[in-house]
């Protein structure tokens, strides 16, 4: 069934889209991500201008992490306080990045930019994210339980000023580093159309030393937040939030990610991981790709310029 | 006494006729019968009011739904104090041109850089027509001289496309950036010619038919329409038409356009809602 985005201005097939959300939330709930790096790439590969993937796919990552957080909150595994400091930076951080993706969109050089960010970070934070499940992997075979967290190994970070309590993460720690970290998750949030949840929770485990079971709560609280200020930034700035594409990627991603969120029960966490990995690697090999194979057209037009 | 008159013009009118039906006969012509007594054009255009040319849209605006695909839009027109002789052998032809509003455009030329293919040479024009369709009764080279179809922009390749700063340019350069837009429009269906697109249906009402893309640019519209007798332009007239988008897709584009901080607090709002259903559904833990 054809259907016309009003902001995309293009004739897309209804199912194909509720389907891939439906795909990416049944993923999504099965490693307890919010899905956005998965949609805009996808969305790209389905012809939708990235410009459009990029705004659209923050306003899916809004319903995503809604429908995820509530069943943290429920189990009290959201730090609120350290939520809201990464809030602080991701709003600054958004700000910043939508302005740059503005002036990337004048220059032409938003879509390289876009597929660029994505194979930096999907293939490293795919690549580490295999190494170390696959290590887990080995050493739980050979009997030693697995841990996550280090503590009592400081590093630098501890040691910088303007030290915070964080009752719910049992964390004393600057904010100096919870700022930053929120700053460059909302810039990347804002360009890449994504939460920044595969960003966010690797550093807040290795870097904060949050405990892991407040990290995908308190992750997925703040991005509710950057998420939902870049869209409306986004919709504002450059019009680009085609409401009813993403409306369809919700509707499947919700009901996707229940039946995702069953199978990853069944799962165990290092091969649980080695599959993500597998997939994060997968769409960044496919996007770099794509930069790389000459391209059948050479020329392009565009209404985004600057004289 | 009328007839008399109108047996004046006829016989008047036949003189063109015979010397423009020897022109395809490649045989040598005979002298005019008598060139010394010359119809003077000055009685017949005494005799006959000057050709005019109307043209009139079904409607004057095209709502664009969900389910747009292109249509096919036609165009009636008539021209009134035609020369029925030049009329019956063919020599009146019409051309209608529905041109899509202009804006300023930017055509990006990728080259490999360190492996990666990326935009590197761009070329911005000036009030670009967004769509130009032209349908006609014969190739507008056909029609009339090659002046002509510049000064009136008679074709795909005689659209004016402007480059900015011309001046600082490579001019072979700014060619093939204008070369390459055109293309590009081409082939979107947005710049394309009918050369068979205008019919005559009775000696003087015609028919102009045309496609509009699927991606056809929203705004006004103007159609012009040129009448050419034996390759001279004789008369022109020209109408706007309004695409729109209708229904429910219209009202979202719009207020994704002039409303954009609601519209963006509606569509977060909506991802709110979406995401509390889908827990509320499907809560079994």
């Amino acid at each position: 069934m054809a259907l016309y985005l009003p902001i995309a201005e293009m004739s897309v097939n209804i199912f194909v889209l509720l389907g891939m959300g439906a795909a990416v939330g049944f993923l999504s709930g099965m490693f307890g991500v919010g899905g956005g790096f998965l949609i805009t790439p996808l969305l790209i590969f389905y012809n939708i201008p990235p410009a459009v993937a990029v705004a659209t796919g923050a306003n899916q990552v809004v319903a995503s992490s809604v429908s995820g957080v509530l069943s943290h909150f429920k189990r009290g595994t959201v730090d609120i306080k350290l939520g809201f400091m990464l809030l602080i930076g991701g709003i600054v951080g958004s700000s910043i990045g939508v302005w740059v993706f503005s002036l990337l969109r004048t220059l032409g050089q938003l879509d390289l930019i876009v597929s660029v960010l994505y194979v930096v970070f999907l293939g490293t934070v795919g690549g580490l994210m295999m190494l170390e499940s696959v290590r887990a992997m080995m050493r739980s075979r050979a009997g030693g339980s697995v841990s996550l967290r280090r503590p009592g190994a400081h590093m630098w970070i501890h040691k910088l000023p303007f030290k915070m309590r964080f009752k719910a993460s049992k964390l004393y720690v600057s904010v100096i580093p919870v700022l930053g970290l929120g700053t460059m998750i909302g810039v990347l949030a804002s360009i890449m159309g994504v939460g920044g949840g595969f960003i966010m929770v690797p550093a807040m485990i290795y870097l904060l030393k949050v405990p892991t079971n407040v990290v995908i709560g308190t992750s997925l609280f703040q991005i509710i937040f950057v998420a939902a200020y870049t869209t409306v930034v986004h919709a504002t700035t450059n019009r680009t939030v085609d409401v009813v594409l993403a409306l369809l990627l919700m509707m499947g991603s919700v009901v996707g990610a229940q039946y995702g969120a069953k199978v990853g029960q069944r799962l165990r966490g290092e091969q649980l991981r080695a599959l993500l990995a597998g997939l994060v690697l997968l769409v960044a090999l496919r996007l770099g790709y794509a930069l790389f194979v000459v391209p059948d057209e050479i020329y392009s037009v565009s209404r985004e310029f600057l004289l | 006494m009328r007839a008399a008159a109108a047996s004046l013009v006829f016989l008047l009118a036949l003189l063109p006729l015979a010397v423009s039906a020897q022109e395809p006969d490649p045989k040598p012509a005979p002298e005019p019968v008598a060139p010394s007594v010359e119809p003077s054009p000055q009685a017949a255009s005494g005799a006959e009011l000057p050709e005019r040319i109307e043209i009139g849209l079904s409607t004057e605006i095209i709502a664009i739904t969900s389910d747009f695909s292109g249509v096919e839009l036609t165009i009636f027109g008539a021209v009134d104090n035609i020369d029925p002789l030049i009329q019956r052998q063919g020599r009146y032809d019409v051309a209608v041109i529905l041109e899509g509003p202009t804006s300023n455009l930017v055509t990006r030329r990728k080259e490999r850089v360190l492996g990666i293919w990326m935009n590197v040479d761009s070329q911005a024009f000036i009030n670009v027509p967004e769509s130009f369709l032209i349908a006609s009764t014969r190739p507008p080279q056909d029609m009339t001289d090659l002046g002509t179809m510049a000064r009136l922009s008679l074709g795909v390749e005689q659209i004016r496309l402007r480059s900015y700063e011309p001046d600082t340019a490579d001019e072979a350069d700014v060619l093939d950036f204008t070369q390459a837009l055109r293309r590009l429009k081409e082939e979107g269906n947005l710049y394309e010619e009918f050369p068979a697109g205008v019919r005559f249906i009775s000696q003087s009402l015609f028919r102009a038919q045309l496609r509009l893309p699927a991606n056809v640019p929203l705004g006004r519209h103007t159609a012009r329409a040129y009448l050419f007798r034996q390759g001279v332009l004789v008369a022109q007239t020209q109408s706007s038409l309004d695409i729109r988008k209708a229904g429910v897709e219209f009202q979202i584009y719009e207020a994704a356009q002039n409303r954009s901080l609601l519209y963006g607090m509606a569509s977060v709002a909506l991802a709110f809602l979406v995401g509390w259903l889908g827990r509320v559904m499907f809560r079994k833990d």
